[in-house]
């Protein structure tokens, strides 16, 4: 297929359709207004296709829940408040392991915060999207491109884990147009949903799509089933990228999404000053590739951790070197982009041996 | 030679369930699996089980199911119908479930003309939780959490569903019964079953409040919380259809 130039948050919209999506539920939130826009013209002309703008994000996400206990695949998008509102859904959906793609265009937070591009829902993301003992796999595309082939990734993703996806971009990622090419993915091969509440006829358990479990070995087991998958996503699904990691070099930047992007010019830039700087970024934000950033950071003095937060994955970039390397952080965020000067800056400082700025 | 005249409808699960004595829960649930049976329905059912008493309905029935979060059971049903428009779809919700925390989830069902069926359980209080004071708690009515009685200037009145509901232009089939009596109940029977015909023909959004005892939270034997329907709630809760397809609403 031929490249054609789109915003990222359309590419997005139509590779969901691409893998095969047939229902989104949403309500409208800037960053993101791009991905319902799209998908309310390209949905009905989808066969079983359905577009609902749901009267909240709290509807949108329990919409979610019973489209995908049907076992159709569904998708929603929003930025920070929206998520927050969603929370209670994905507990749900987590715990009854259904299968959905959630899109968060991160804006500056908290509250109300702002509408520009941000990474300060990692936390949430990773670590907080909702009560009870679960997490979800979460992807961090740096691209429009990559966006596109996460979100179809996303899908057959949710479907091997039964497990909700969450595709982490940011303002930046959504507004953004660069050229995009719909790869036709070779087919996964994906267990039945016989689990899904399709009507009970007699020849299989009825099907009951819940996460009430009264009797505590129960409820126990099916936090251990879930912990399991994680474990299986920690095994088998780590992805991530190097750049410039080949040679030697002082200094190792970690960096994702947006903020690897203006990182990777930061080194380009350096290059021709005769300086090597490595980066490391990773792409599946949970789980962690704690081991692959470890190994990497090894050629390193000084690991720099730069995020359009005020450190968030610092965190898991911590527990990755579990104390082997000494980091150093930069963050902006509420918006602000850092620039490729100010990170080449600090990069200067760290190389002479100083901290970096703190704000 | 012996005839059987009353038996367990195939779409009632053969269980006990962990209802009260003289709760209507349990006659609801009856009446709602024989409405099942007569249309021939059960293998192409999905229900949806609120948070509330009824939680564990999906126990109860021989149909799939989904088990909601609290007020969310018209947006779950929402999901699995617009999904699935073959399958046929219901919510059962209790009344803080629904005029409560859910006011939003219904509101907007209702208005955007779902097509699938919700069964609401008014029965003035919360019951799972212990009997607290809820959206549709009587004037006066004492609770664990309106230990003085509901304070109508303090808290408002209380929240009349059907009314609510049928004044949104959207079609839909909106009626209020009562399970108080057997005569009550046998139309209880009727409005339901004319709520699953419409969802069947695809007709319109439907809905069905059954005014319903809670004996236990209420504090009362079976039979006083019976005649607390017909006494207390009936003059504030008039009885009908508030709103049919074709449009002739007729009280009863
Ligand atoms: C988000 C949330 N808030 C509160 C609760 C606690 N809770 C469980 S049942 C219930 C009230 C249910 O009352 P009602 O809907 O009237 O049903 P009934 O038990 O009377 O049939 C509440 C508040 C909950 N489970 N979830
Ligand atoms: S507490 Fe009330 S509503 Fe709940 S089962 Fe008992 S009588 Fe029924
Ligand atoms: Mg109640």
């Amino acid at each position: 297929m031929a490249k054609v130039l789109m915003k990222g948050n359309e590419a997005l919209a139509e590779a969901a359709i691409m893998a095969g999506c047939k229902l989104f539920f949403g309500y409208p939130i800037t960053p993101q207004n791009e991905i319902p826009e799209y998908l309310s013209r390209r949905l009905p002309q989808v066969d079983g296709g359905c577009y609902l703008q749901a009267e909240s994000e709290v509807a949108a996400a329990n919409m979610l829940y019973g489209a995908a206990g049907v076992g159709e695949r569904v998708l929603t998008s929003s930025s920070g408040p929206g998520i927050s509102l969603m929370s209670e859904g994905l507990s749900y959906i987590a715990g009854a392991q259904l299968p959905v793609v959630v899109v968060n265009m991160v804006r500056g937070g908290p509250g109300l915060g702002g509408i520009l591009p941000a990474q300060s829902d990692y936390y949430q993301a990773t670590r907080g999207l909702g009560h009870g003992d679960f997490r979800v796999l979460v992807l961090a595309p740096s691209t429009v491109q990559e966006a596109a082939d996460l979100v179809m990734d996303a899908f057959d993703l949710a479907d091997k884990y039964r497990s909700p996806v969450m595709v982490l971009g940011d303002g930046l990622i959504g507004q953004m147009m660069e050229p995009v090419e719909f790869k036709k993915k070779e087919k996964v091969e994906l267990p039945p949903k016989t689990w899904a509440a399709t009507g009970y006829k007699g020849d299989r358990e009825r099907s009951i799509i819940n996460s009430l479990y009264l009797d505590p070995l129960e409820l126990e087991e099916n936090s251990w089933r879930l912990k399991a998958r994680y474990d299986a996503m920690g095994r088998d699904e780590l992805r991530w990228e190097l750049t410039n990691c080949e040679g030697d070099y002082d200094v190792l930047i970690t960096a994702y999404g947006s903020t690897a992007r203006i990182c990777k010019t930061v080194i380009e830039t350096l290059k021709k000053q005769g300086i090597s700087v490595g980066l490391f970024r990773p792409i599946t934000l949970f789980p962690y590739p704690y081991k692959q950033l470890r190994d990497a950071a090894q050629k390193a003095k000084t690991v720099f951790c730069v995020e359009m937060s005020t450190g968030q994955m610092l965190d898991d970039v911590k527990l990755a070197l579990e104390g082997s390397r000494p980091t150093q952080f930069y963050g902006r965020t509420g918006g602000i982009i850092p620039t490729p000067d100010e990170i080449i800056g600090q990069i200067e400082k760290i190389l002479k041996g100083e901290e970096v700025d703190k704000r | 030679m012996s005839k059987v005249v009353f038996k367990r409808p195939k779409a009632l699960a053969d269980v006990v369930t962990h209802y009260c004595p003289g709760c209507s829960h349990g006659i609801v649930h009856r009446i709602v699996a024989e409405c099942i049976d007569e249309l021939g329905i059960q293998e192409r059912t999905v229900g949806v089980a609120p948070v509330g008493c009824s939680v564990l309905a999906y126990n109860y029935f021989n149909v799939d199911f989904f088990e909601a979060s609290h007020g969310r059971a018209p947006a779950v049903a929402t999901g699995a119908k617009r999904a699935r428009p073959d399958l046929i779809v219901f919510a059962y919700q209790g009344d803080g479930d629904l005029a409560s925390i859910g006011m939003a989830e219904i509101v907007h069902a209702c208005n955007r003309g779902e097509k699938f069926t919700v069964i609401f359980i008014n029965n003035t209080v919360y019951g799972m939780t212990g009997g607290q004071m809820a959206p549709t708690t009587m004037p006066g009515q004492v609770t664990t959490t309106s230990p003085y009685g509901r304070d109508v200037n303090q808290i408002g009145w209380p929240i009349r569903m059907c009314e609510l509901l049928s004044s949104l232009k959207t079609d839909g089939f909106i009626a209020r019964t009562s399970a108080h009596s057997p005569a009550e109940i046998i139309k209880t029977k009727k409005a339901i079953k004319k709520a699953f015909e419409l969802q069947v023909a695809n007709r319109c959004f439907t809905f069905v409040e059954v005014l319903s005892t809670c004996p236990t939270n209420w504090g009362m034997m079976p039979i006083q919380a019976q005649k607390r329907i017909e006494e207390e709630l009936l003059p504030y809760y008039p009885l009908g259809v508030f709103k049919s397809p074709n449009g002739d609403a007729s009280k009863s």
